[in-house]
């Protein structure tokens, strides 16, 4: 299976300005065989794939393909040569604006010896071929617009795949797929891997790392710190290199709360689905997990006001609980720190210190007029306590990584003492170190306050909760307390058995 | 900084410095505090409602009906005092009115109708260039003039009005500025102060640049839109009072050039130090800007019709500023 290296990087460096990313990375990629790269975020992974893809210039060092000197000047170039990357952000690998047939095809719609005309049958008899050659199983003629983010991923994987590449670079194509949709994403890396492609996998999961991995690259501070290539795998050295300590994944001590501050009774979030009770403790930290589309966003952005419910009442801390709007919910006390944070976080014409204080305006204003010394001390002080890697607080997110970055997001709706803090997938596209420093963060400060997250990813919930609710079908079908959790029936319910087995 | 971040950040100030003083040495009489005043006064009323159209920028929209509700203002301001003969002040509260209201109406279509706001505003546009006809079935408004039912008109523009368009303050020399120009400093400073300095204005930045992280963060988005075209439409309508005092009447001719040179103001403002967005003080320097080469052209004797050409040379390399070297338009 092992074969020679197809794909070579010999001593690449790159630096922007005075800061050096990478300083000097080589790495080989074999025919037929995934390579996992890992590293922290800021590590320099998206550079290095930048460069290899042909949209960075590189800073110094080599690159061969098939024992052919390799420099593209544009993602084109790369392409052509048979380097294709899929990037992260899924919008960026598709035309939103056309159907699925467009997509597949469309980069045989430019460059020389494409027709001048555009031929829909023609277009659509490529695109099935395309598509069965990969078992995508979606209807060619919908709008990518109108697809979920999980099929717009395969579509954009397939039209990557189009172009029969020697070299496949996918960056964290799992990180908003659900455990189906990432099962039918490894089976089609494993019909690759026996097509003979040399694929570059880089992802901060250990379940997809533990399912794909022939080689393992850490990476860390802009230089490979480990190659892991003897059988069994060493996951854990790996882990080390690329954090470049010693992780301890301790234990929590899951803690249990004596005093109530939500209760929720009969709470319907969706058509045909179970109501929904449960309650939230004083000090306690709940996870609530499930697989991507199981209602879990639906029922943050109901407790936060944004969505009502179909029927039930909450109540909170003895009073009725009905919020009307963001703004009701913020008042109450319940904060969101809200999914992807890209789209619904992050003001990007905001420095730091101004997403920082985006909420609580109101508090830090006299009659209108904004306290600027009380912004700027309560931005450095968040930066202080969520140890966020910065310049100053005057720093653009863009700068930041996306640790930091997410680190922004909690940092601004800690600033202000919350009744009930709701964060919905909080360790998305975040490095392991960043993530664990904002679940201590968490746990630390959970007292007086109820705190509930929402995560597809269960370590995060063993690694962060007291109690883990388990979510299917827009509604809650299992608990834990953290301790001794019975594993099995955890993911009995999280695959969605039948409901009357669950508790 | 690199040589690069101070010519983005200092580049548009220090070519304005570097024209007055290619001025002052090339035209005679440039340099005087008559010649200053009349360069503020040329830009007074188009500066006003590019002061009006940055509050729909700032929250990711845009109006292109301001030089309609001014020449509207201007017109309903002449209706309500030649042919009803009303006082000044009820002119200048119709007027207000007007402009709140045609606000409101393009926020409505915006938030609830959901109508693009180039459309919208731009229907808006047509709508408003129609309407101030029908009353006097498109001729222009004068004391004496005849109506359609052969009447004739005899109110008059009041005194307290056209002292609007003609007094003078003293400014150590005597009569030297002109009301339009207090009223054009005074909203620059309003609505800069509005903008930078209080949480509203912080808001409204925040809902152009992410309108789901600001409702995630409890701001009524919509409220904010809304307000933001009423903003607009209000200053439109002081524009337009302004025109209508200096005129002295009620001309269906005048306040073409309205739109574009207020637009061009405000986004010639996105290039002053270095902003890349929308801003008030950006929007006041850039109105001056223009004003500043026009005069100095016109004193040079360039002829009156290059005047567009002049402005749009000056646009397009302010929006070269903006989003090519900044490298911050990219998002």
């Amino acid at each position: 299976m092992v074969g020679s290296a197809v794909f070579r990087v010999e001593g690449l460096r790159k630096s922007f300005g005075q800061n050096e990313v990478l300083g000097g990375v080589s790495l080989e990629l074999h025919a037929g065989e995934v390579t996992v790269l890992m590293g922290a975020n800021g590590a320099g992974k998206s550079t290095l794939v930048k460069i290899i893809s042909g949209v960075y210039e590189r800073g110094g060092g080599t690159m061969s393909l098939a024992g052919q000197d390799f420099a593209p000047n544009t993602p084109a170039e790369a392409i052509r040569a048979g380097v294709v990357t899929v990037h992260q952000n899924i919008n960026d690998g598709v035309v939103a604006d056309l159907d699925v047939a467009t997509n597949l095809t469309l980069d045989r719609l430019s460059g020389s010896g494409a027709p001048f005309l555009f031929n829909p049958a023609r277009v659509r008899r490529e695109a099935k071929a395309v598509a069965d050659r990969m078992g995508l199983a979606i209807d060619l003629k919908a709008r990518v617009s109108d697809l979920s983010l999980a099929d717009r991923q395969m579509v954009a994987i397939a039209r990557a795949l189009a172009h029969q590449p020697k070299v496949l670079i996918l960056d964290e194509p799992t990180s908003s797929l659900s455990s189906a949709e990432a099962d039918r994403l490894f089976a089609l890396v494993d019909r690759l891997r026996e097509q003979g492609v040399a694929i570059l996998y880089i992802s901060h999961r250990m379940s997809d790392i533990r399912r794909l991995a022939d080689r393992i690259v850490s990476m860390r501070d802009g230089i490979i710190s480990g190659v892991f290539d003897k059988k069994p795998l060493d996951y854990e050295g790996a882990v080390n290199a690329m954090l470049g300590r010693k992780i301890h994944l301790d234990q929590i001590v899951a803690r249990s709360s004596a005093k109530a501050i939500l209760t929720i009774d009969g709470l319907r979030i969706a058509p045909g689905a179970r109501p929904i009770s449960l309650t939230l403790g004083d000090g306690e930290v709940v996870a609530i997990t499930g697989l991507v589309g199981v209602g879990k966003t639906a029922l943050a952005e109901t407790l936060f006001g944004v969505r009502r419910p179909l029927a039930g009442a909450m109540t909170m801390n003895g009073k009725p609980y009905a919020p009307g709007s963001a703004g009701e919910a913020i008042a109450a006390g319940v904060f969101l720190v809200a999914k992807d944070r890209a789209t619904s976080g992050i003001v990007g014409g905001f420095n730091l210190e101004r997403n920082v204080s985006l909420p609580f305006l109101k508090r830090m204003a006299n009659l209108g007029v904004l306290k600027r010394r009380l912004e700027r001390a309560t931005a450095r002080r968040q930066i202080e306590e969520l140890g966020i890697v910065c310049r100053s607080e005057k720093d653009e997110l863009a700068s930041l990584s996306g640790g930091n970055q997410q680190k922004v997001m909690v940092a601004r709706w800690m600033a202000q003492d919350a009744t009930l803090f709701i964060l919905d997938e909080p360790f998305q596209g975040v490095d392991i170190s960043a993530r664990r420093d904002i679940a201590a963060k968490l746990r630390a400060s959970a007292n007086g306050r109820a705190t509930l997250l929402f995560v597809t990813e269960l370590d995060e919930a063993l690694e962060t909760a007291d109690r883990i609710l388990v979510m299917s079908e827009q509604t809650i079908v299992g608990e834990h307390r953290n301790a001794e959790v019975d594993l099995d029936r955890l993911l009995a319910e999280v695959a969605g058995g039948p409901l009357h087995d669950a508790a | 900084m690199t040589l690069r971040d101070h010519a983005i950040r200092y580049g548009f100030i220090v070519l304005l410095f570097g024209l007055v003083a290619y001025f002052a040495i090339a035209a005679d009489g440039f340099v005087s505090p008559q010649s200053a005043v009349f360069i503020f006064q040329s830009v007074a009323i188009t500066g006003v409602l590019a002061l009006g159209v940055t509050a729909t920028l700032v929250v990711g929209g845009f109006d292109l009906s301001i030089g309609s509700v001014a020449t509207s203002a201007m017109m309903a301001a002449a209706y309500v005092m030649v042919v009803l003969e009303q006082n000044a002040v009820v002119a200048v509260v119709v007027c207000l009115l007007i402009g709140a209201i045609v606000g409101l109406i393009n926020g409505w279509l915006i938030v609830y109708m959901r109508v693009p706001d180039l459309l919208a505003t731009l229907g808006m546009m047509f709508l408003l260039v129609g309407l101030q006809r029908i009353p006097t079935e498109g001729r222009s408004i004068a004391t004496g003039m005849t109506m359609p039912d052969g009447s004739v008109a005899n109110g008059k523009f009041g005194d307290a009005f056209l002292a609007l368009g003609r007094h003078r303050f003293d400014f150590f020399i005597p009569n030297l500025i002109p009301v339009s120009v207090v009223v054009l400093l005074v909203l620059a400073v309003l609505i800069w102060f509005f903008l930078e300095y209080t949480r509203f204005g912080r808001m409204m930045y925040a809902v152009g640049s992410n309108e789901r992280a600001a409702e995630l963060a409890g701001a009524p988005v919509k409220a904010y839109k809304i307000w933001a075209y009423v903003i607009s439409g209000v200053f439109a309508s002081i524009g337009g009072i302004l025109l209508a005092a200096r005129l002295g009447r009620g001309d269906i001719a005048s306040g073409n050039n309205l739109l574009l040179d207020a637009v061009a103001a405000a986004l010639i403002g996105y290039a002053v130090l270095g902003a890349a967005k929308p801003n008030a003080f950006g929007t006041a320097v850039g109105a001056l800007f223009v004003g500043i080469l026009l005069q100095g052209l016109t004193m040079m004797n360039a002829p009156y019709y290059t005047q567009d050409f002049v402005k749009g040379v000056v646009l397009v390399v302010a929006l070269v500023f903006t989003f090519a070297l900044s490298g911050r338009g990219r998002g």
